[in-house]
């Protein structure tokens, strides 16, 4: 298991990796923190001819908030958050989904934007950024954009990023209330990706909800039925359960029995952690 | 950790002497051997389960860098598997023929300076396969229109066997009888440290030199030297610091062969480092039990017998020496436990598939064995209404009753088998868990506890490895004490420490018999050039045999050492004692280093018509060769989501009986460590097929491998019953932790939903499975309610 050769190139700014990737097409792949994409090389499944190592890009690591807002840099670690280096506006929810990422090991080198970009259906970062409705930061050879987490997320391993385009970071709404939220997911051991993974989120005592669920289907779902009950406050198990049923029903229909059990044991779970409003 | 036992180094929780190298990163595995001009090797392996070879393509500016068959020869193939001539031979050439027979078989070696250049050839030879049915699964395969892994076979059975005792016959009548069909999944042996190779010609000493990552260098030199026609003295087998073996080290391997004899036709060193796709594609398999077993009680409890069958999935081919038939005989003969029953009717087949080839793995067999006596005792606990422990204590054979032959005819030797369960009833607080059950849990999870009894054969030789047939019986071992002219001793042996410890219970051995520190003795092993003959690390032997050879040897030389400090004090040796590295007569005392000079180096110091030397060669096997056996019972308690069917530890005790320990702390970490291997089997473990033989689980991505949060601390509490045949007592104990968890975890798991009556039959238990399991019980308990 070792990587086949490949050209390797240092961007010094957004446009050195812009133009690079613009040159080599899709024979051309980013690295940050490298965490998947390694592994990806050695075992040969990636056999890119030029790695763009983005690493090294100040743009990319901006992270702050203003009231409405918080901006999250693409390049901020998985560790990095999990330490308290960079703020947690959302009430520790990042923090939370940060360290249990994988191993700690994985967590020091591995990155948001990383994890978002690969769009593993299992990862945690994208389930959790959908949830909390954020919007992707891109830049490419044409300019920088926005676009919202649920349109990015196309599928398994696949977004709406050009071939040409890098994620700059994520802005992530914020609201004065405050937010409570509930996290949950089953995985086969420490370190594996989820098999079921579900984030709950309800913004002030009585604002929107939202919830997400990951490992279901080819990308993570919104849940808007469950939502919109957790939402009214009608949160007995037996409600939450008809509503689960009707959005698995609506997103992943072909998921078996188990999975369905799973999934909604996942949800039922995160939602209950919520701390009441 | 104290510095020595009260009453000498027997017994001492001495710090091991290899741990501190190996936590400053001094060690020195395979990979870290540095040698001018090495090459590596990448090897093309099969991507088809079944296929017909028609052509292989080197790429036209890769002479001389790509080996197939034709290209090592001449390699002799060695007849595999037990001694028996019902057993069918696989020929199984170290790169492949015109047939392939499993994922990850070798086909072709490529050469490069590095390991991703040897990749990069690799991916340019071009394979011509034509693909041919697969044979899958275990059961199937023993049917008449089965396809063949070997197409002159009459079946796929390597070798099919049956054991007959008592009146089976009888069992029919019985009032309780219970079916169930058990299985444990397949899996790797995973050692942190994977196989390897790095062979070369020396020159200077005229011999081929082969390191390799093996847990028995010596029988490995006998197969190179067979396979590739070079006498044995001119053939030397280096196994530096072995990272974990667990049984996947102990047989000869394609890559081994192909390594060596690739390195007798290139002038420089060459190596092969097994990366962990290659581990868990085409490293020795292991478990692949199937159980369909019928057991028979009486009413009051009283076991009665088992009729059934067993299959062994022995994947593609046996590997030299002895193939997987132990799976099959040990299993039959251990399906019953230490309990009385004395009817049994089985079969076992060890069938061939088109799978990795399954070679030993910690507990062979008694895993499986284990996981299904165990199961169905609790199946028949539940049947009657009965606490599972109980029925143990009733059907257990009693401490009054050892030794005991059982029904498949192992000597139980010594110990108290009722103990053992009652100590893990005790310190798990049986009664507090069935309050807590009866309470429910606030979160939804459901409670469970679960026993498990095993014994652990160790210490056997001769007498039972020519039952098992082997072709190598390891029926001694042996050791060299050597002391040195200042006193400090040299130990070889023959066995290989691969995470055992021996470098330190062996010198307390020593050191108990020369009265010395053990700091002053240092063992040696792992160099067929420097070592006595043994047959390496395996079947928890090394304690009983290596302890034994060096106990013997070490004595050996205290006697003459004692001689020598008679002569020097000018007294007779009756009066004469030995003690604190000195020898003591009456009115004067003489240091080790004084007498060892003597006797290396000053012979005119020694009493008349003596030899010189303290040098000492011992062999040594047990006065019972059929072995000791250790035991214990495991107790755990699990919580049990049933939607997510997700299991979590909540506390696991083990009570257990090795005889006399020589050091209690290795003695715990062995235990410790093999239960993590034992949670690995019955949580987490598996390589899954799909039907056409493709392996689904070739990262540890998708392989499971429990990590330290899921290894809850176990609470040991132990028996010492000494044993009656051995040095010192001892019995052999590396294997049994890995042995009753599969078992345990199943029955707690099982005792969380015996309301509903679900039963938990194979391992891993995946959440998958324990889920579905749970919904199947309930809907049908709703069903028939």
């Amino acid at each position: 298991m070792k990587s086949a050769a490949f050209a390797y190139v240092l961007a010094k700014n957004i446009s050195d990796a812009t133009s690079a990737l613009a040159r080599h097409g899709e024979s051309a792949a980013l690295i940050a923190g490298g965490q998947s994409l390694v592994p990806m090389l050695n075992l040969r499944v990636a056999v890119p001819e030029l790695l763009v190592d983005i690493a090294s890009l100040e743009e990319l690591k901006e992270n702050g908030s203003n009231l409405a807002s918080h901006r999250l840099g693409a390049l901020t670690t998985h560790a990095d958050i999990e330490d308290g280096k960079v703020s947690d506006p959302f009430g520790g929810l990042l923090r939370k989904v940060a360290s249990g990422i994988s191993y700690r090991a994985v967590r020091n080198y591995g990155t948001v934007g990383g994890s978002v970009a690969l769009a593993d259906p299992a990862a945690d970062w994208p389930v959790c950024l959908l949830a909390l409705g954020a919007e992707v930061r891109i830049a490419g050879g044409k300019g920088s954009r926005l676009q919202p987490m649920d349109s990015f997320l196309r599928g398994q391993y696949t977004t709406a990023l050009g071939h040409d385009e890098i994620i700059l970071g994520f802005d992530i709404p914020r609201d004065r209330a405050g937010i409570r939220w509930g996290f949950s997911k089953v995985v086969r051991k420490s370190g594996a990706f989820s098999s079921s993974i579900a984030v709950a989120i309800q913004r002030g005592a009585d604002g929107p909800a939202a919830v997400a669920l990951g490992a279901a289907g080819p990308r993570p779902y919104l849940l808007p039925t469950t939502a919109a009950r957790i939402g009214r406050g009608e949160t007995s198990e037996g409600s939450l359960r008809e509503a689960i049923a009707k959005d698995l029903a609506a997103c992943v229909p072909d998921e078996d029995a188990y999975l369905q059990r799973l999934h909604t044991s996942t949800v039922l779970r995160a939602v209950r952690e919520m701390p009441r409003p | 950790m104290t510095d020595h036992a009260a009453d000498g180094w027997i017994g001492a929780s001495l710090l091991r002497k290899e741990d501190a190298r190996h936590l400053y990163g001094h060690g020195m595995f395979i990979a870290d051997v540095q040698l001018p001009e090495v090459q590596d090797i990448a090897f093309v392996r099969s991507q088809m389960a079944s296929a017909r070879v028609r052509g292989i393509k080197k790429p036209a500016d890769a002479s001389g860098q790509v080996f197939t068959l034709s290209d090592i020869q001449p390699v002799n193939i060695l007849e595999a598997g037990p001694e028996l001539a019902a057993h069918r031979h696989s020929p199984y050439p170290p790169l492949a023929d015109d047939r392939v027979r499993y994922v990850g078989q070798t086909i072709a070696a490529c050469l490069m300076p590095t390991r991703a250049q040897a990749e990069d050839l690799a991916d340019k030879v071009e394979v011509d396969l034509e693909e041919m049915p697969a044979v899958v699964d275990v059961v199937a395969a023993m049917r008449p229109d089965s396809p063949r892994v070997f197409h002159d076979w009459p079946s796929n059975a390597y070798i099919s066997t049956s054991v007959v005792e008592g009146k089976p016959e009888s069992l029919a009548a019985a009032p309780i009888r219970l079916r169930r069909r058990l299985r444990l999944n397949r899996q790797a042996t995973v050692s942190l440290e994977g196989r390897g190779a790095l062979a070369y010609w020396d020159y200077r000493l005229d011999e081929l030199v082969v390191y390799l990552s093996t847990q028995g260098g010596q029988v490995k030199r006998l197969a190179l030297s067979r396979m590739l026609n070079i006498p044995e003295h001119k053939v030397r087998v280096i196994a530096p610091d072995v990272g974990g073996g667990f049984g996947g080290k102990n047989r000869i391997m394609p890559e081994d062969i192909a390594v060596a004899a690739i390195a007798l036709k290139v002038g420089h060193p060459v190596r092969w480092i097994e990366d962990r796709r290659e581990h868990l594609l085409a490293s020795p398999h292991a478990r692949d039990h199937t159980y369909d077993l019928t057991i028979s009680a009486e009413r009051d409890g009283t076991l009665l017998g088992l009729e059934g069958d067993i299959y062994i999935d022995a994947g593609a081919y046996a590997l030299w020496p002895t193939g997987a038939f132990q799976e099959a005989s040990m299993a039959s003969r251990n399906l019953t436990g230490p309990y009385r029953m004395r009817h049994l009717k089985l079969n076992a087949y060890t069938v061939a598939t088109n799978k990795a080839p399954m070679g030993p793995y910690r507990g062979v067999a008694r895993p499986g064995a284990t996981f299904a006596i165990e199961r169905l005792v609790d199946e028949v606990a539940r049947e009657l209404g009965r606490e599972p422990v109980d029925l143990r204590r009733q059907n257990a054979v009693t401490a009054a009753e050892l030794p005991y032959r059982t029904a498949a005819g192992l000597k139980l030797d010594t110990g108290d088998y009722i103990a053992a369960l009652d100590i893990a009833r005790d310190k798990i607080d049986l009664p507090a868990i069935r309050k807590r059950q009866a309470a429910g849990e606030s979160d939804g999870r459901k409670i469970g506890v679960g026993f498990a009894f095993y014994t652990e054969q160790s210490g056997h030789g001769t007498v039972e490895f020519m039952k098992r047939k082997f072709r190598v019986i390891p029926g001694y071992e042996s050791a060299n004490a050597r002391m040195l002219p200042d006193g400090s001793v040299l130990i070889y042996v023959g066995v290989q420490n691969h995470g055992q410890g021996h470098e330190t219970s062996l010198a307390q051995i020593a050191a108990h018999e020369l009265g010395i520190n053990p700091a002053q003795i240092s063992v040696r092993y792992g160099d067929t050039a420097i070592g006595p003959y043994g047959f390496g690390t395996f079947a928890s032997r090394s304690i009983v045999f290596a302890g034994g050879a060096v106990g013997k040897a070490a004595r050996s030389l205290a006697q003459k050492i004692q001689r020598i400090g008679a002569h020097l004090l000018q007294t007779d040796i009756a009066s004469t004692r030995i003690g604190d590295g000195m020898v003591h007569g009456p009115s004067g005392k003489v240091g080790f280093s004084e007498i060892a000079f003597a006797a290396n180096a000053r012979p005119d110091q020694l009493p008349t018509g003596m030899d010189p030397l303290l040098d000492a060669i011992a062999t040594y096997e047990p006065a019972d060769s059929g072995g000791v056996f250790a035991y214990g019972t495991h107790a755990v308690v699990v919580a049990v989501e049933p939607d997510s069917g997700v299991v979590e530890l909540l506390d696991y005790v083990v009570s257990e009986d090795c005889g006399t320990m020589i050091n209690p702390m290795i003695v715990d970490g062995q235990v410790q460590g093999g239960i993590a291997q034992g949670i690995g089997t019955a949580l987490y473990e598996e390589i899954p097929y799909d039907e056409l033989g493709q392996p689904l689980a070739t990262t540890f991505a998708d392989y499971m491998v429990p990590c330290a949060p899921e290894i809850p601390t176990v609470r040991i509490e132990h028996i010492v019953t000494p044993a009656l045949t051995t040095e010192y007592g001892v019995k052999g104990l590396g294997e049994g932790g890995a042995i009753a968890p599969p078992a345990a975890i199943a029955n707690a798991v099982a005792d969380a939903f015996r309301d509903v009556g679900a039963s938990f039959n194979e391992t891993p238990l995946t959440p998958r499975r324990v889920s579905e399991e749970v919904a199947a019980a309930r809907r049908k308990k709703e069903g028939g309610a």
